[in-house]
């Protein structure tokens, strides 16, 4: 593990896209600080329209912070690609059984951009009726996953975090992790609709820190959760990979969202090529500079 | 322009009746709890009654503002759902005899129903949801469809159907006030939904407003931005007690509790939030109240 991680960061070649607005000496400023530079109306208890408390953002945030800067040690490219203010729209691959790609790209966006913003993604809708966990992931502006929630938050001109395989899309198991499996079409209707460019991402390593081998779906049933994932040392908790974030240049379709659907899948699978594209070459790079990587898991 | 308020001696249609006295127009309001020394011609009577359409009759109101229906806090069962749909049926029944011009109705915003798939900002063109979990909310569900209706059956009825969000302030009156009232407020373990509420004085300009503007058609009336119940309760002053929704379902009606159906839980664990932009163009609403001054003021009143 660390050895790889040490071939990394010596061996690594000049990248040739973007990294943090260019300035790589620039200190990342703390989760905190970054939460406070937020261009969010909160209120004057820390509350937003939406309900996001500027509280449990910081606490949440915080815990993400570590584990993006130390236990998953992120590396996010492309960060210039995201647009500093204005709706768009975020959109990448899933994988890794829970959404650590999510809190990670979440994180990204918050410490590399200048200034900061909150991707706001749209939760699995078990995850609202669950206690608890439904009020927290609200709290920290992850909203059930509603076409009325995207919409509004993008004519609010927030910054929209999708994942269009959905939890097809984490529910993908370990050998399968670079796959993408069908993107719905619902987000390019949306974009069309509000003129929202879209920013492909992609996420490596989620998977490599969650090896799911197997879902149970029968026991998550039990749980009223889409599927309980499984991995091969037993308890469900992620494991120290490395996982890499790379955003791409950012793509604009006109249109009004009442085309056909064949015209509407096209342009998703424009997208689609794109972060399958980015996909590919982050696996060769990945697998480049840490060619055993694949064969010691 | 003579205001007949049905329901006036509730304590936004006091607000409400003397604002409008105040504005110059001549007010008659109608309802069965008394309000003694009311500053203008009160009948305290039924609206289901004959002798309330007596007072159409007589007093021929241009405008009549319906304020007179009850909630589940309120009143139980069948009697509830008997003032709620006999009472809009008679007054709009009346308005169409007896040669009024605008009719509103005001309605609650609990209207959309609570869920954990129902999004937030309702807009009006959304329909009632998630009434199987609160069944006991139909009866205000069918009259709000039914003041809807006096839209296309009576064109020459200026129809207006208003969906407040919950209110607060001095008086205390209103469902969210009553639920904070009293030292501790009963929270469901591991939910916490956004709450949605004006400051009661902003609610009677609202109503004014729409009077004034002749407004036609379904509208949503809200002002500052929601809260979540816990910081309510917080801000209130008040001692949230946690507790899980069996318990809580257990408790209702016992242990200081108001007698509630167990459907009221969904709105203590989801939220419901609208969308008030198009009463806020049509009208030129704006709340002189936020939503930290509105808590501020109930507080006061009720420390």
């Amino acid at each position: 593990m660390s050895g790889k991680k040490r071939s990394f960061a010596s061996d690594a070649p000049p990248s040739e896209t973007h990294e943090r607005g260019d300035e790589p000496d620039r200190p990342m400023p703390n989760a905190a600080e970054a939460i406070d530079r937020l261009e969010i109306p909160f209120n004057a208890l820390g509350v937003d329209p939406y309900g996001i408390s500027k509280a449990q953002l910081r606490l949440a945030l915080s815990v993400f912070e570590v584990f993006y800067r130390h236990y998953f040690s992120v590396r996010t490219r492309g960060i210039s690609h995201v647009p500093s203010r204005g709706r768009a729209m975020l959109v990448g691959n899933h994988s890794g059984g829970i959404a650590i790609d999510a809190a990670m790209v979440v994180v990204s966006c918050l410490l590399e951009m200048d200034p900061p913003r909150l991707a706001q993604g749209m939760a699995e809708k078990f995850i609202a009726r669950t206690p608890f966990f439904g009020a927290w992931t609200s709290r920290i502006g992850q909203l059930p996953g509603l076409p009325e929630h995207a919409e509004r938050l993008l004519e609010d001109e927030r910054l929209l975090l999708v994942f269009p395989e959905g939890a097809r899309g984490t529910a993908k198991l370990f050998r399968e992790r670079y796959s993408l499996v069908d993107f719905g079409t619902g987000f390019m209707r949306l974009a069309l609709k509000t003129g929202t460019p879209i920013v492909p991402f992609t996420v490596l390593g989620g998977a490599e820190a969650f090896p799911t081998i197997a879902n149970a779906f029968r026991l998550g049933r039990i749980f009223g959760i889409p599927y309980f994932p499984i991995v091969a040392y037993g308890v469900p908790l992620p494991i120290p990979a490395r996982i890499e974030i790379e955003y791409g240049p950012a793509m604009l379709f006109s249109g009004t969202g009442n085309e056909d659907d064949d015209i509407v899948s096209a342009h998703v699978g424009k997208v689609k090529g794109a972060i399958a594209e980015m996909l590919g070459a982050a696996v060769a790079r990945r697998r480049g500079y840490a060619p055993d990587s694949d064969a010691s898991r | 322009v003579k205001v007949l308020v049905v329901g006036v001696s509730g304590a936004i249609a006091r607000k409400l009746a003397q604002r409008l006295l105040g504005a110059g127009h001549e007010v008659v309001g109608i309802d069965r709890r008394p309000w003694t020394k009311a500053p203008l011609a009160f009948y305290e009577l039924d609206v289901r009654k004959r002798a309330a359409e007596d007072v159409f009759r007589k007093t021929r109101p241009n405008v009549v503002v319906h304020m007179a229906t009850v909630s589940a806090l309120d009143l139980a069962g069948e009697e509830r759902h008997a003032i709620n749909l006999g009472g809009t049926r008679a007054v709009f029944e009346y308005s169409q005899e007896y040669g009024v011009q605008h009719c509103v109705f005001v309605g609650r915003h609990t209207f959309y129903g609570a869920g954990p798939d129902s999004p937030l900002f309702h807009r009006e063109d959304e329909p009632p949801q998630e009434l199987n979990r609160f069944p006991e909310l139909a009866d205000l569900v069918a009259a709000d469809l039914f003041a809807a209706t006096a839209l296309w059956r009576s064109p020459e009825l200026t129809t207006t159907v208003l969906r407040l969000c919950y209110t607060l302030g001095p008086s205390g009156a209103g469902t969210l006030a009553r639920f904070l009232r009293g030292r501790r407020v009963p929270l469901v373990l591991g939910f916490d939904p956004l709450f949605q509420f004006m400051h009661e004085d902003d609610v009677v300009v609202g109503l004014a407003l729409t009077i004034e503007r002749r407004l036609r058609g379904v509208f949503n009336v809200a002002g500052p931005q929601p809260l979540p119940l816990s910081n309510i309760v917080r801000e209130a002053g008040r001692q949230p007690v946690r507790l899980p929704e069996f318990v809580m379902a257990g408790m209702l009606g016992r242990f200081g509790l108001p007698k509630l159906p167990v459907g009221a839980l969904t709105h203590l664990k989801y939220p419901v939030v609208i969308d008030a932009r198009s009463f806020a163009n049509a009208t030129g609403f704006v709340h002189a109240h936020d939503e930290i001054a509105a808590i501020r003021d109930f507080r006061r009143a009720f420390p």
